[in-house]
């Protein structure tokens, strides 16, 4: 698999899961408002997997779909912040604005990318991401000193910096105003992504080839 | 707190009542309000503003039956029909 290739998947299933993910909060939220904004927050973020993901087939010479749910639970490469379970909403809302902080680093590089195509998507999903990142800040703004708030950042940190590449972690923790740590590093997969995996793939795995 | 919500479907067009969010403060309202209000495309803009600041105003009290300030006030129809025979010409 080509390292461009590569790069969209794990920036693909990242989108993908955090939307799963995300979208778990749907009729369960806060607040009515809340509930509308992340569950529409969690449709954008599939959205911007399903780009990245087509880009990757062409590549690949699959299709998105296939890449997003044909893989085994392994196949996947996307971090393990994302693949976190049943968080509470201190834990959703430091995990959503940890990703989204680091989000922005990683998609400052690709828009710099020589490779055309990735730059220009990079730029479409960074539009829509500015909105998600304003909601992040605005709810770590409010939580911020809270104690289960706090703790949850400090419990994800590691976590966070596994989202990005090495070289690009000084700058999260600047960003983030923290310490450098060791990172929870992408690829082993926990229980809890099987667990989604099965849901997620439960529809499509029950007839296979069929068309909607 | 409660914030009155305004959409304006395309550039130039009037701003129409959308619908409300009850949100903490405006920030929270902006980013409530884009979602609910702006995430299908259906907006080329929104006003967010709190409710406290419209002024409801109600009660126009038309006691002596001023008719002449109202467009129903003011018949055209018989004054027409005159003009008309006048002139010699029926109605369309």
């Amino acid at each position: 698999m080509s390292e461009r290739a590569q790069r969209l998947l794990e920036l693909a299933d990242d989108e993908l899961i955090l939307g799963w993910r995300d979208s778990e909060w749907t009729g369960i939220a806060p607040t009515l408002e809340e509930d509308v904004a992340f569950s529409s927050i969690a449709q954008n973020e599939i959205g911007h997997a399903r780009a990245l993901y087509e880009l990757a087939a062409r590549d690949l010479g699959t299709t998105a779909d296939a890449l997003a749910f044909d893989r085994s639970p392994e196949e996947y490469r996307s971090a393990p912040l994302v693949e976190l379970r049943r968080l509470d909403w201190a834990r959703t809302i430091a995990r959503h604005w940890l990703y989204e902080t680091a989000d922005e680093l990683r998609l400052e590089e690709l828009k710099r990318s020589d490779d055309a195509e990735v730059a220009g998507l990079a730029a479409k999903m960074d539009r829509e991401e500015v909105y998600h990142r304003m909601h992040a800040q605005m709810w770590a703004d409010r939580l911020r000193g809270d104690e289960r708030f706090e703790a949850a950042v400090d419990e994800l940190w590691p976590y966070a910096l596994g989202v990005l590449a090495p070289e690009q972690r000084a700058a999260l923790a600047e960003r983030v105003g923290r310490e450098e740590v060791d990172a929870v590093e992408r690829g082993e997969h926990s229980d809890e992504l099987r667990e989604l995996w099965n849901e997620m793939t439960m529809v499509r795995r029950s007839i296979p080839g069929a068309t909607w | 707190m409660i914030f009155e919500v305004f959409r304006q479907e395309r550039r130039g067009q009037p701003f129409a009542h959308a619908g409300s969010v009850d949100a903490p403060d405006l920030e929270f309202a902006e980013a409530w309000a884009r979602e609910q209000y702006g995430r299908r495309q259906e907006s080329e803009a929104l006003w967010v503003v709190p409710r406290e600041a419209v002024r409801e105003v109600h009660d126009f009290p038309d006691e002596l039956n001023k008719t002449y300030h109202r467009v129903d006030g003011y018949s055209l129809k018989a004054k027409l029909k005159e003009a008309r025979e006048r002139a010699g010409t029926a109605a369309p």
